[in-house]
């Protein structure tokens, strides 16, 4: 076991983990943040995504003893975050989920392009959402959702 | 849990960590953003007894200029590489091919030291720094020394790293105001890992002309040669670059490569 000081959605946690325990379990298994969902468990369909210290990654590869020290946001955390509040607005209006056991992952990511990437054309948004399945809605109602958020920010800034 | 039970070490140096590599009576693998390595665990393809942590190494994470060339150390993540603000005598092309690799969650993770050592033939650090004439920097108890990119990928995952040996760092040559450089690869999927890889660079000031072929199940195949890099030497001259690969007399595989390498070429070709 290793001991493991960490930031979680802004709150201090300290723990006892095994090496092999991935970021993803840490979260929902010891943290009973179960918005993180396990997909794939290698990395390819994006549904684990959370943040590091701000950067969308994947926790089921990441292992959470590497962590230590570092700042950890799930979608729990993001809850009143402004372009979140955006961001579920637009995927229930557009319909861009289904079942919604990529929207946590899905969310991350989109939150991530919307603020690194405001002047994205559909095609690279489309690209640059690609680390991301659904399986439910052909991906059409996602893609306008990410865009009805970067068109109001757009219009809000003038 | 998928993974095997193993100890995990995080040494800040690097002779700490190449003191624990060199341990013989345990399995022991290097580990840096874990985007290979962190499949390959939970997959229990890999079942290390310890794995070693190279990110605290500090000389492993900088990105500095000297010599002509770009050095990065090892530890270097795509998404560092993709989002530029260092001094780039590359002109751009390690950010270009840095954006392709899978997602951005895998680049704010994944390293080119850890691609590299990796060496899936398919990724994309092994065919593009064949392409640009790289030297990878290795780290062993006694040293370093430099082996060049061509050489340093031997197979589907096999590289010229000795037991305890590491990659340190990466130098990319600079590339002159007339160097003209093309990269293509194949995929169905945005992000997947490549079916075909084709790579140019046409450097004249340093009398540079290097064509590669990519993701052929192998090393990559680097072809020096000026008439090759300028215009599209054909399918049947694809079709015997493969002829000694996994992959030779297979059609499919001939065709698509071949388009990748056209591409490339195309692409480092004057407008």
């Amino acid at each position: 076991m290793k001991n493991l000081a960490l930031t979680v959605n802004g709150r201090k946690v300290t723990a006892a983990v095994e090496p092999r325990l991935h970021l993803g379990d840490f979260l929902r298994e010891r943290e009973l943040l179960t918005a993180t969902h396990l997909g794939c468990e290698h990395g390819v369909c994006g549904a684990c995504t959370v943040l590091l210290d701000g950067k969308p990654v994947r926790s089921c590869i990441t292992l959470a003893v590497t962590c230590e020290g570092h700042a950890v946001t799930t979608l729990e955390g993001l809850e009143n975050d402004p372009t979140m509040a955006e961001l579920r607005d637009a995927f229930s209006a557009e319909h861009a989920l289904q079942c919604g056991f990529c929207s946590p992952g899905m969310l991350v990511s989109a939150r991530d392009l919307v603020l690194r990437k405001p002047d994205i054309d559909d095609r690279a948004l489309r690209i640059e959402m690609s680390g991301n399945l659904c399986r439910c809605t052909g991906y059409l109602g996602i893609v306008r959702a990410v865009r009805r958020v970067l068109g109001a920010r757009k219009k809000r800034q003038g | 849990m998928k993974p095997v039970a193993f100890d995990y070490e995080r040494p800040a140096t690097l002779d700490a960590a190449l003191k624990l590599l060199a341990r013989e009576d345990i399995v022991v693998k290097a580990v840096a953003g874990s985007q290979s390595l962190g499949p390959m665990l939970n997959l229990r393809l890999v079942q290390p007894d310890l794995l070693v942590d190279i990110t605290a190494i500090s000389e492993l994470t900088a990105i500095r200029e000297e010599k002509g060339a770009l050095v990065v150390g090892a530890c270097v993540t795509h998404g560092q590489l993709e989002d530029g603000g260092y001094p780039d005598p590359t002109r751009g092309v390690l950010a270009k091919v840095a954006a392709g690799i899978a997602y951005r969650a895998v680049r704010n993770r994944g390293t080119i030291g850890g691609s590299l050592a990796h060496a899936d033939p398919a990724a994309d650090w092994v065919s593009a720094l064949v392409a640009l004439g790289a030297e990878i920097v290795v780290a062993n108890p006694t040293g370093r020394r430099a082996v060049a990119a061509e050489q340093f990928v031997t197979g589907v995952f096999e590289t010229k790293l000795e037991p305890g040996e590491i990659v340190a760092e990466i130098r990319v040559p600079a590339l002159s105001p007339e160097a003209r450089w093309g990269y293509v690869k194949n995929c169905r999927k945005a992000g997947e890992f490549s079916h075909a890889t084709g790579a140019v660079l046409v450097d004249p000031a340093r009398k540079f002309a290097r064509a590669v072929i990519g993701a052929v199940s192998g090393a990559p195949i680097a072809v020096d040669d000026v008439a090759v890099a300028a215009e599209d030497p054909g399918e049947a001259w694809v079709a015997g670059r493969l002829a000694d690969t996994p992959l030779g007399g297979d059609a499919y595989q001939v065709r698509i490569h071949h388009v990748a390498l056209k591409r490339a070429i195309r692409e480092a070709s004057p407008p």
